[in-house]
């Protein structure tokens, strides 16, 4: 599969025709198709003369709203690539028994399975948590932008900058066909010698960047920018969660880099931090990642907790129930997530005492978890339930999520752990926890705040199929893992032999249909959404009956959001200021500053996908002059002083005249 | 921010900031650069515990003992702290408004970092010289991972310096450049703390019977 070699040049490095997988009908039929529709979307935009429109409002934007719904578009395109690579791996594994060898020889499965993992959890989770918190955190908190606008966007592009290099690497080369961890020695330049680790590695690098920066810049953003009024213990359940995962972003993608980094040594340089020889030690990898990885899912659950916890009180017409604890579960959630990493690989060896250690700490965050749930509850208990589509999404969250931390627990036990290590049990409960808390979380939340976002709301009938599809899906698809996981049936495997276990896969493929569905049924709503957006439109600005600021604005809000700054004074600040008659200021604007756009972003996210690629296939001239131009634009970027503009106060006071119409229903 | 909120003659309580003062741009890049540092901090973290963990793997190769010359170190040492007292005096120079000052410690400061980067090349050329290259054996890889990165930020940091002494020559000792230059003393020292571990865990640890 991977050319000789000595068949490496000075202007091309590793890269020949030969990388080219025109062998692979099903890449290349792939190809043509990305082909033809990309090709169709660039016409459409010159053809309508989108270009100007699209670089100046939106590629070098730096509001944080338009980032914020570019990072979700971001992860409902690589969605439908992720979801793709699962189609295709239930199919093979419902058809490769006995004599069939299925579709897909191992060392395309391999892969398939890796990108799916790399895919859903960076490209396709990673980016709807931020660019939900991107969104709505500064509305929430009453600011009028984050901290550092230019950084906001420019962790987007690079952000994407990993995800077209994922997407190249499907084209170009090959990916890793390691698992989503890419766990050395197998990952080590002697077992994987081509390029497949290396655009692994790469990307998860450009991307972590850009997570990093935009952790520290939403952390700054919540604790500086908060309206004056808004204390700590008076923020938004979701602006806490979105502390704490931003918080741990910052305390654990850092690891993730530098862990990379010594893998990356390994093969560019020939170190011997995970071999087997020379006093190298995989295990440390193992450690390290999952110091990063444990975390990380907290990181994905956390702001779908927030959104949870949001939806239920507005649906419910009360205040959050028991504010304070939900808090503090949050909190300790994020101390805790820190020191479980172990329980990812008991059967390292790593003896009884630490074993337990791990155990037990693994056991303990099921209790802030569970008080959130009795939480959930409580606010549900004697409220007047509206069962929108969101609210729907959060009732499927709270039976299926249970189910998934029951079975965490069960794997919690180090010594049952040692028969469910590796086993389709295992791929079960995360995929229970991840779907059934961070998916349907973030799609909860994506119905919730797009009318705040596009001023119409999401059409019911096809977000109500949506969920049904999803839910009834997610059982027929994960249930019988669990099933096939208690028989001691491993993951990763592209050809079985015992017939007798071909039934439940069939099952598990026909529930991936189903899901399919879901999506499908998804991607339709935001057309009849986008269609019927004259019945569906809401003046109001708040048409859920919303409690939290960012429904006291317009929908779509103003770049400015406010044009006054809203002063907090209890909990649930705009249910506060709607119960005690609030009156909207209708004159004495005054101009808002605000920070001008940029394409400093999307330059630097370009250079930066070039130097990726150069290194990759060892083009090291490229890759020499890459960097210099990163260097060089990035100096070159603080050599402008001259950042911010001001709104002037006409524009303002035009922008809230044709809201103050739209509210007397002119 | 300001808080005077006078009452609206129609509402009950005030919820809004009517008067507002101008807007402080920038007023976050503190807290948002020490947070940097922290996570840059956690990379130095993982890379102190990997030379933990593989520090004494010399793969029947040389260990500490037969290899760092604490003579050098320590001259290497003492460059990097003269560059952050150097740097402080800079800062106090900026404090003053002395912009010709400033911009002449800056330039000490940048001397000696650029020696302290000198004599880390030519203890890294000496090293891999006598056979003791980063791919010999795990010990070698996780220290020239640690010093080398340690270096790396060094040299960065040198660049920044540069960066900014043009950027106070053309502007003065403006706001932002004053943040500007907060920032990277903060950076500069933050670097001094990881070479005393270093040169503590590394070094002087290593050569210990």
């Amino acid at each position: 599969m991977s050319p000789a070699p000595d068949s490496t040049s000075f202007l091309f490095g590793r890269l020949t025709l030969a990388a080219l997988p025109l062998h692979e009908p099903i890449l290349v039929a792939t190809f043509a198709a990305v082909a033809l529709g990309g090709v169709a979307l660039l016409a459409a935009i010159t053809r309508f003369g989108l270009w100007g429109y699209l670089w100046r409002e939106w590629l070098t934007t730096v509001d944080h709203k338009r980032i914020g719904i570019m990072y979700i578009i971001l992860a409902l395109i690589m969605l439908l690539r992720g979801f793709a690579d699962a189609l295709m791996m239930r199919a093979q594994q419902a058809i490769a028994f006995g004599a069939s060898e299925g579709y897909l020889p191992p060392h395309h499965y391999d892969q398939i399975f890796t990108a799916h993992g790399v895919i859903m959890i960076f490209f396709v989770a990673m980016p709807l948590v931020t660019g939900l918190m991107n969104f709505v955190v500064p509305l929430q908190i009453g600011a009028r932008d984050v901290s550092f606008p230019f950084l906001n966007n420019f962790s987007f592009w690079m952000t994407t900058a990993g995800a077209i290099l994922v997407m190249m690497s499907l084209f170009v080369g090959e990916f890793a066909a390691t698992g989503w961890l890419a766990y050395p020695p197998l990952s080590g330049p002697v077992h994987s010698p081509w390029v497949g680790v290396d655009y692994y590695i790469w990307a998860l690098q450009i991307a972590g960047v850009g997570t990093t920066l935009s952790g520290i810049n939403l952390i700054v953003t919540i604790v500086k920018m908060r309206a004056p009024g808004m204390s700590l213990m008076k923020m938004p359940v979701f602006t806490w969660t979105s502390l704490c995962t931003n918080v741990l972003i910052v305390a654990t993608f850092p690891v993730l880099t530098a862990t990379l980094v010594l893998l990356t040594l390994d093969r560019y340089v020939g170190t011997n931090f995970f071999t087997n020889d020379l006093g190298g030690n995989p295990m440390m990898y193992v450690n390290l990642i999952w110091i990063w990885g444990h975390p990380e899912v907290y990181i994905l659950i956390l702001p779908a907790f927030g959104v949870y916890s949001e939806v239920v009180s507005t649906f419910c017409r009360k205040r959050l129930f028991g504010y304070t604890s939900m808090v503090y579960a949050t909190v300790v959630i994020t101390i805790l997530s820190y020191i479980v990493w172990l329980h990812h690989f008991f059967t390292m060896g790593s003896g009884a005492s630490v074993n337990s250690f791990f155990g037990i700490t693994t056991m303990i965050i099921s209790i802030p978890t569970g008080a959130k749930l009795f939480n959930w509850l409580f606010t549900m208990y004697r409220g007047r339930i509206r069962f929108e589509v969101p609210m729907m999404w959060t009732v499927g969250f709270m039976v299926t999520f249970v189910i998934g931390g029951m079975t965490g627990v069960m794997l919690a036990i180090p010594p049952a752990d040692f028969q469910f290590h590796n086993t389709l049990f295992l791929i079960a409960h995360f995929h229970n926890v991840i779907i059934g808390g961070v998916v349907f979380g973030m799609l909860a939340g994506i119905t919730y705040w797009f009318p705040k976002a596009f001023g119409y709301r999401l059409d019911p009938f096809w977000g109500k199929l949506s969920f049904w599809f999803w839910l009834v899906g997610f059982y027929f698809a994960f249930m019988p893992l669990y099933v096939l996981g208690l028989m001691g049936v491993t993951r990763r495997v592209n050809h079985f032999e015992d017939p007798s276990l071909q039934i439940w896969f069939v099952v598990a493929a026909f529930g991936a249909v189903l899901i399919a569905c879901g999506i499908g049924c998804f991607l339709v709503q935001l057309v009849v959404s986008f269609l019927r957006r004259d019945q569906l439109r809401d003046v109001t600005g708040d048409p859920w009956d919303g409690r939290t600021l960012e429904w006291a604005t317009a929908s779509p809000p103003p770049a400015y959001n406010f044009a006054f700054t809203p002063v907090i004074q209890d909990h649930d600040a705009w249910w506060d200021m709607k119960q005690r008659g609030h009156a909207r200021p209708l004159a004495g604007f005054r101009p808002i500053h605000m920070p001008k756009n940029t394409g400093t972003g999307v330059i630097l996210s370009a250079l930066s996908l070039v130097l990726g690629f150069a290194l990759i296939w060892h083009i090291w001239w490229l890759a020499v002059l890459a960097f210099a131009a990163v260097l060089y634009v990035s100096i070159e970027h603080t050599f402008n002083y001259d950042r911010d503009y001001h709104i002037p106060a006409e524009e303002v006071a035009r922008s809230e005249d044709s809201r103050t119409r739209a509210l007397a229903g002119e | 921010m300001s808080m005077h909120t006078p009452q609206p003659a129609e509402g009950p309580a005030s919820f809004y900031v009517l008067e507002e003062e101008h807007a402080h741009p920038g007023s976050g890049t503190m807290l948002g650069f020490w947070i940097y540092l922290m996570s840059d901090c956690l990379i130095f973290a993982v890379l102190f515990a990997t030379y933990g963990v593989l520090g004494r793997n010399y793969a029947a190769g040389p260990s500490p003992a037969d290899l760092f010359d604490l003579g050098l170190v320590a001259i290497n040492t003492s460059m990097l702290l003269f560059s952050s007292i150097t740097y402080g005096f800079a800062m106090l120079a900026m404090v003053k408004g002395r912009k010709g000052a400033t911009l002449t410690w800056l330039g000490i400061t940048g001397l000696f970092g650029a020696a302290f980067l000198g004599l880390e090349l030519y203890e890294f050329h000496h090293l891999i010289h006598v056979g003791a290259t980063p791919q010999r054996s795990a010990f070698l890889s996780a220290f020239f991972t640690l010093v080398g990165t340690h270096g790396l930020h060094v040299f960065f940091g040198c660049v920044w310096l540069v960066t900014l002494m043009l950027q106070v020559a053309k502007h003065g000792l403006i706001a932002e450049n004053r943040r500007r230059l907060m920032c990277l003393s903060l950076f500069w020292h933050f670097l001094d703390v990881i070479w005393i571990g270093v040169f503590s865990y590394v070094y002087l640890i290593g050569v210990l019977p």
